[in-house]
């Protein structure tokens, strides 16, 4: 789970002014994304390098987080989370590969 | 029950036979029967107990969901064994049983077992077909070690029994980002060959889990190569389209093509669009058992509309 080191907090205070500058849709602390309703949450997140970002399933019905070739959950049921820490900068678009039509995108600057 | 209108075909000689009414309720089985080479639904095992089908009879149970344990239904095993109890009181003995996926919910050995102790209580040959929820074990092989010996790629092959061809699809695997049920050049490739030189005459049935037509694509409700599965069953005379998936009865006629979808035996899920999500439908607990196959299909001979009733086990 997420660990806020002072230099993290650092970090997130840089990126939320960023954030803010760019007018992104998610907040630099939002290194949650939720799975409600069959739908990622938020769809779009931007974060710096070396960020875990941890998704955790609400429905009651399993979900997967897939980026191919650049990470896949096991199966998550219902309260199961999976983390992924992104090392390098890049769009990461992923998707559930249980219901292809839920797709979500991880920006790292 | 929904005004959504599930049939995008606006030719008038096709709406004459439109089924308008769109049910939810999670129900028990669908019993076919073949007669005069053409299969024809004869309602949920309820009403088809009253009925006297002739010729060959076969049932189609779908998305058992056997290890889902959440509000929607505590105990989805237990209604699929009041399912096979309702079965096993027919007094006409269907030929065999299709079996649409999502047998598990979460692809565990242990589910797997307790969907076969209580299928098998049926004393009926299951032909199955794989839904997404019984690939979910980390090496994938659950579903093949049991379910798909003889089959091809990921579980797909086809038999013949009383005259009719019957072709069991995979289309849960391999999907893309974005996209809808899937089954792939390989498995298109086998199709056309499985019909090629087959008499046209033969009656088809194709079943598959995901819907092949596009239900409803916000929700991941069709199969995005489907129209080309379709396409090689152009030229046949009688072609059914048997899915499951979408947990709530579905049917439309377009040509030659009789689509329907089953209940589950463990949920409903909300008709498209009335809900935020395709989720497990939690309706009162009492109202889900006065739900379970509330609603019987039928088709009457010479009648082209299929007709849905409204028969409650309880209350």
């Amino acid at each position: 789970m997420l660990s806020v080191t002072p230099r993290g907090l650092g970090r997130l205070a840089i990126a939320a002014t960023l954030t803010m500058l760019l007018g992104a849709h998610a907040h630099a602390d939002d290194t949650n994304v939720t799975i409600d309703n069959f739908t990622f949450s938020p769809a779009e997140l931007t974060v710096k390098v070396g960020t875990t970002v941890t998704w955790k399933n609400h429905d009651d019905i399993p979900h997967t987080v897939v980026s191919a070739g650049k990470f896949r959950s096991k199966t998550l049921d219902t309260d199961d989370s999976f983390s992924f820490t992104f090392t390098a900068a890049g769009d990461y678009k992923y998707f559930c590969s249980l219901h292809p039509h839920m797709t979500g995108m991880i920006k790292v600057e | 029950m929904s005004e959504f209108d599930h049939d995008h075909n606006d030719n008038p000689g096709v709406s004459r036979r439109r089924v308008l009414e769109c049910m939810t309720w999670a129900g028990t089985g669908v019993l076919w029967t073949i007669s005069g080479g053409v299969p024809r639904s004869l309602g949920l095992v309820g009403s088809a107990m009253a009925a006297e089908p002739a010729g060959m009879t076969f049932l189609q149970i779908s998305d058992s969901h056997v290890g889902f344990d959440k509000p929607a239904n505590p105990n989805a095993l237990g209604t699929l064994e009041e399912a096979i109890a309702r079965i096993n009181a027919m007094p006409v003995k269907p030929s065999f049983m299709i079996h649409t996926g999502d047998i598990s919910h979460l692809s565990k050995a242990v589910e797997f077992d307790n969907a076969d102790r209580i299928i098998s209580q049926a004393k009926l040959d299951v032909h199955y077909v794989p839904g997404e929820h019984d690939f979910l074990d980390e090496e994938v092989k659950f579903y093949k070690e049991r379910y798909g010996r003889g089959t091809m790629g990921a579980g797909w092959y086809s038999f013949d029994a009383s005259g009719v061809h019957f072709i069991g699809l995979v289309n849960v695997v391999d999907l893309k980002a974005g996209g809808l049920g899937n089954l792939g050049a390989e498995q298109l490739a086998w199709l056309e060959n499985d019909l090629k030189g087959r008499s046209k005459s033969t009656p088809i049935v194709v079943f598959a889990h995901i819907p092949l037509w596009t239900v409803y694509p916000e929700w991941g409700w069709g199969t995005e190569d489907g129209a080309r599965a379709l396409d090689y069953l152009k030229g046949f005379g009688s072609v059914t389209v048997l899915n499951g998936h979408i947990h709530q009865v579905m049917q439309k006629v377009e040509g030659n093509v009789t689509f329907h979808t089953a209940r589950s035996t463990a949920f409903p899920q909300p008709a498209p669009g009335t809900a935020p999500s395709p989720g497990p439908m939690k309706v009162a607990d009492d109202k889900l058992r006065t739900l379970l196959g509330v609603a019987s299909i039928n088709f009457k001979p010479g009648d082209q509309k299929l007709a849905i009733i409204d028969t409650p086990l309880q209350g």
